[in-house]
């Protein structure tokens, strides 16, 4: 039995994992893809947003400045990147000044630091900016993070802690348990959460609380446990998927810009973005389009050309011919305009964390904070944990002196091996990342874990030697990790 | 009647123009070839009207080695219609390391008279 | 800081090449640092033949012809570092290598010859719409999945880009069983070899879609099916001529680019059409004793070229070292006009020259029944007339010195009189 069951591994799940583990308290974290933070979490803008856009009085202004305040200490705990790169928003008409008289405002009175720019002082900040820019809006508080590695972090602290962690268990029911003969048992379950992982198993778990944080699939799960929610007419919400697409601009000594770069916002949320990465790559996009398949992380060409136009608004010389990948993300947007965040009202003991899109992954930590303290700790005995553990770093030679690296490769010549040679990523570092609790065991998660694939040949040269390091040292086969299906199998030769 | 053909015999990729006539019997005689830069585009051309072959060239499964695969050449052209049978004998075999470039890996393949050979040493 | 007179990146058919043309021509003291386990380069994974012709008078398959080169390398007794990757290299000629035998490495060389050769242009770079399920990968990649590591990455096949490796691999994957159900290329020619369209293709009825790209990748974990569309002479789809074709995997062959991420932090100029250093007649980059040659300096299709190459820059780096290069007024070489991709080299000293100079060039797009012309400063002063000339195929022009004594400023090459043939 748990105290705590969680629905989704992505930013949001994680963090809950994580602050309440260290508790003294049961936590499982469940999760429908085989790694941590493979929905919205690894596909959007990676921007730590200074809070200064949410409409007044929302959850989403409220929890943005504070997740703000808390990610650079908790990045620094947790031993991933963050970098308070500013931010700058542009104007390039009257009306769109106007506007940004409006967020200074906005971000005055939060507290969030602003500051307003004629041309020459932005241009003086960032020369590519598109010939049009009048005015721009500074805000020194932006930051950056690599969204999927935060997450990772949170999973491997959180497991480190007794957490245990559910990967490849997608949740097909949900069932609230009759309450015990005196009704005030407090270590009774009152839910039994049923999973099938892919081998065709199902399994089942009994929690006290479930935490709905399942993404673009919240609605649905909390309509497992809700009659109320189960019908379009009564439901509390609705989430639908709006796509954001993006390009990925290869990594440069300096790239050409060195602060988030976002237009005016309007309707559509926050328009397409110039965003420099932790790793020095330039990202350009998102554009918004409600769609409405959950899965549909397919990118089109229309939207791409669209992101291209829209950036010529704000930025120039961006270097598209350095463009290495595309991708795009689903926003869990919800019919209430805001986070969901609360205990569902029909069903005590399940919690939503839903409707979780843009400043969610800002947002994260103030989110998970409110929903222990304040949903959670009025119910619940929190009783620090005493002997909580730190996770260990992930390892990475990249920025390392010469005696430091030869030091590593004396322990282990794994490390005198260079198997990614766009990102410069050694043999050591991959074995690190598939030895290490809640570790990669898919050529994409030692991609999410220690980098190599995410250079310029796309893991062009590196994949083979990826497949056959996971294949060693976890005893899979090539063909579960290039998901070869039977028909691809049929017709074995001497080539396996 | 005329035939272009490309030349394969070497990357130059010659257009030959054949110039050939059906016989009283059926067979193809050919006349000239033009187009080709060295003579041994005129005999590919001849040969590819008449008997195409080619060089196969595909790997074994190899114990022991640096890789998993040893990369094999049929040591003369075989005749085109016979490649996948002699592709199913190559995929039958399985040698141990070291190898030396030009071993036999397969002698006369398919009853060809033509032995598949290591195109490396391992 | 250990010192070493000629350090070659890479050990592949053009470094290799290139430290036995510098020992040939008396140096002794010359390091080789490949990444892979053994040098060869991509030549070990083109289990196919064909190599060699130019260079040894017969055919031979890609490992072959490297054994042929590391043979010699071992005979000569050159020093070549195995599984080492050169981490930075600077304009003063230090570099940082690592590997596992000799860990974390710094060398000053007095000369340096880039031969790092290239990388495939992977999906990202083309912007191929749809989802981004397993089973697509470059040619060379799923190449060395098959011919090195016995792994068979799929059963049925989409190939894109009519490039050699893609064309290669469409019948080498028909050969261990595979269906592959065509190849699709944007351009209205082929960008391989005519012999490979005969021998991979034709000889196997696998069909080439000519002005045809992919315009969706559907799927999820795995690849299902992709979307093949007409495009017009803008290369831009036509809407209306989609066709699907169900297969598990989609190789792509859609060029290659130089790669010279070290020559960009030693600071060294890059052609923006080449992709690779910008070199004098000497191979020599912008940075004085830093020479280049093979695929790191521009993308060849036969690697017996490759090889010359290789050697030239050995030879010129034994020059630098021996004897120096005095100062010499130089003159440029280019395309005349948008008929020619690019020349190489791009500039020359007339006055240094003690040999011909072989300048090599591209045309930009298909041409039959032409002439080409060779400019010294706006005047014609040479034709030759071309049956015909693929941009797939690089082109040779060899001058004298005397031809390039008189040049002011500019040698330049354009086609004349021919028509864009489509066919």
């Amino acid at each position: 039995m748990y105290d705590i069951l969680i629905i989704g591994a992505g930013i949001t799940g994680t963090f809950l994992a994580r602050d309440l583990a260290r508790y003294d308290l049961r936590i499982a974290l469940l999760d429908k893809e085989d790694d941590i933070a493979c929905g919205a979490t690894m596909a959007n803008s990676a921007i730590v947003h200074s809070g200064h856009d949410p409409k007044p009085g929302t959850f989403k202004a409220r929890f943005n400045v504070r997740g703000n305040e808390l990610y650079e200490d908790i990045c620094r705990e947790l031993g991933v990147a963050f970098k308070r790169c500013s931010a700058l928003v542009v104007a390039a008409s009257p009306e769109e000044e106007a506007n940004l008289d409006i967020l200074q405002r906005q971000a005055l009175d939060r507290n969030v630091p602003v500051r307003r720019l004629n041309r020459e002082e932005a241009l003086a900040l960032e020369p590519h900016l598109a010939d049009s820019v009048t005015e721009a809006l500074e805000l020194s508080s932006t930051g950056i993070i690599t969204p999927w590695e935060v997450a990772i972090a949170l999973a491997e602290e959180a497991v480190l802690n007794q957490s245990d962690l559910f990967l490849s268990h997608r949740v097909e029911s949900i069932e609230t348990l009759p309450p015990a003969g005196d009704n005030d048992c407090p270590q009774k379950s009152r839910f039994r959460v049923t999973a099938r992982t892919p081998d065709g198993q199902t399994h089942t778990f009994d929690a006290r609380y479930v935490i709905d944080a399942a993404g673009v699939y919240a609605d649905q799960i909390y309509a497992m446990v809700s009659p109320a929610q189960a019908d379009p007419a009564t439901r509390r919400f609705s989430i639908t998927p709006r796509k954001g697409e993006y390009f990925v601009i290869d990594h440069e000594e300096t790239p050409l810009f060195q602060r988030v770069i976002y237009p005016v916002p309007s309707e559509k949320g926050k328009g397409v973005l110039v965003v420099p990465t932790i790793h020095n790559n330039l990202l350009i996009g998102p554009n918004s389009d409600f769609i409405d398949d959950k899965e549909d992380v397919g990118n089109t060409a229309q939207a791409l050309s669209y992101v291209r136009e829209q950036v010529s608004k704000t930025a120039k010389d961006l270097p598209f011919h350095k463009v290495i990948r595309n991708f795009s993300g689903l926003r869990p947007t919800g019919d209430t305009h805001d986070f969901v965040i609360e205990e569902a009202a029909d069903v005590p003991g399940f919690i939503l964390v839903a409707a979780i899109e843009s400043p969610g992954l800002s947002a994260a930590p103030a989110i998970s904070e409110y929903v222990i303290h304040t949903l959670l700790a009025p119910k619940l005995s929190l009783v620090p944990r005493t002997d909580y553990k730190r996770r260990r770093p992930f390892l990475s030679l990249k920025d390392v002196s010469p005696a430091e690296y030869n030091e590593k490769i004396r322990e282990n010549p794994a490390f005198g091996h260079i198997v990614c040679r766009c990102e410069q990523i050694t043999e050591g570092e991959v074995l690190d990342a598939i030895h290490r609790p809640a570790g990669a065991r898919t050529i994409k998660g030692v991609k999410k874990r220690c980098r190599p694939g995410m250079g310029r040949c796309q893991g062009g040269f590196c994949e083979p030697l990826i497949t056959e390091i996971l294949c060693r040292e976890l005893g899979l086969t090539p063909q579960e990790l290039l998901h070869m299906t039977d028909d691809c199998l049929q017709k074995g030769g001497a080539c396996q | 009647m005329k035939k272009e053909l490309t030349c394969i015999i070497c990357p130059m990729g010659c257009r030959l123009e054949a110039d050939c006539e059906t016989t009283e019997n059926g067979a193809l005689a050919i006349r000239s070839v033009t187009g080709n830069t060295c003579p041994r585009g005129e005999r590919y051309a001849r040969a590819e009207l008449s008997y195409p072959e080619r060089t196969v060239t595909s790997t074994v499964v190899l114990q022991g080695g640096r890789y998993r695969r040893l990369p094999v050449i049929t040591s003369a052209p075989i005749p085109k219609d016979r490649i996948f049978d002699v592709m199913e004998e190559i995929r039958a075999v399985s040698v141990c390391a070291p190898v030396k470039i030009h071993d036999i890996i397969i002698e006369n393949v398919c009853g060809l008279g033509v032995n598949i050979i290591a195109s490396r040493s391992l | 800081m250990n010192t070493c007179d000629l350090v070659i990146i890479g050990g592949g058919s053009a470094g290799m090449a290139a430290a036995i043309g510098a020992y040939k021509s008396g140096i002794r003291d010359i390091l080789i640092l490949e990444r892979d386990a053994e040098p060869g380069g991509i030549l070990l994974q083109c289990i196919h033949n064909g190599f060699g012709l130019h260079t040894f008078g017969e055919e031979l398959t890609g490992p072959s012809y490297a054994e042929r080169f590391t043979g010699q390398i071992n005979e000569l007794g050159i020093r070549c570092v195995t599984g080492a990757l050169v981490l930075h290299l600077r304009a003063d000629k230090t570099l940082d290598y690592i590997s596992p035998q000799t860990g974390y490495r710094q060398v000053k060389a007095r000369a340096v010859i880039l031969a790092m050769g290239c990388r495939e242009r992977p999906r990202g770079a083309i912007g191929i719409p749809g989802t981004r399920p397993a089973g697509i990968w470059t040619a060379g990649t799923a190449q060395r999945y098959l011919n090195l590591d016995g792994i068979m990455p799929g059963r049925r096949v989409f190939i894109l880009g009519s490039g050699d490796i893609g064309l290669i691999m469409a019948r080498r994957m028909t050969l261990e069983g595979a269906q592959v159900l065509g190849v699709a290329e944007l351009m209205p020619y082929s960008n391989g070899l005519q012999r490979n369209i005969k021998q991979c293709l034709e000889d196997f009825d696998i069909p080439l879609f000519l002005s045809h790209t992919v315009t969706d990748i559907r799927g999820q974990e795995r690849l299902r099916e992709i979307v093949l569309s007409r495009v017009d002479e803008n290369r831009r789809p036509i809407p209306g001529t989609e066709r699907s074709f169900a297969v598990d995997t989609l190789l792509l062959s859609v060029g290659l680019v130089p790669e010279n991420y070290l020559s960009e932090e030693a600071g060294i100029v890059l052609h923006p059409r080449t992709r690779g250093p910008l070199v004098d007649e000497a191979l020599q980059t912008t940075v004085p004793g830093i020479f280049a040659c093979g695929n790191v300096l521009h993308v060849h299709d036969l690697v017996d070229f490759v090889s010359a190459e290789g050697t030239q820059a050995g030879e010129s780096a034994a020059r630098y070292l021996t004897d120096g290069f005095a100062d010499s007024r130089s003159i440029l070489a280019a395309p005349a006009d948008r008929t020619i991709g690019y020349v190489l080299p791009q500039t020359v000293h007339p006055d240094r020259l003690d040999k011909p100079v072989e300048f090599k060039f591209r045309v930009a797009d298909a041409y039959r029944n032409v002439t080409l012309q060779v400019l010294k400063d706006g005047q014609v002063y040479k034709e030759i007339r071309k049956r015909v000339l693929l941009p797939a195929e690089m082109e040779k022009l060899t001058l004298k010195k005397d031809d390039l004594l008189d040049v002011k400023q500019e040698l330049a090459f354009r086609i004349a009189a021919g028509h864009i043939d489509a066919s």
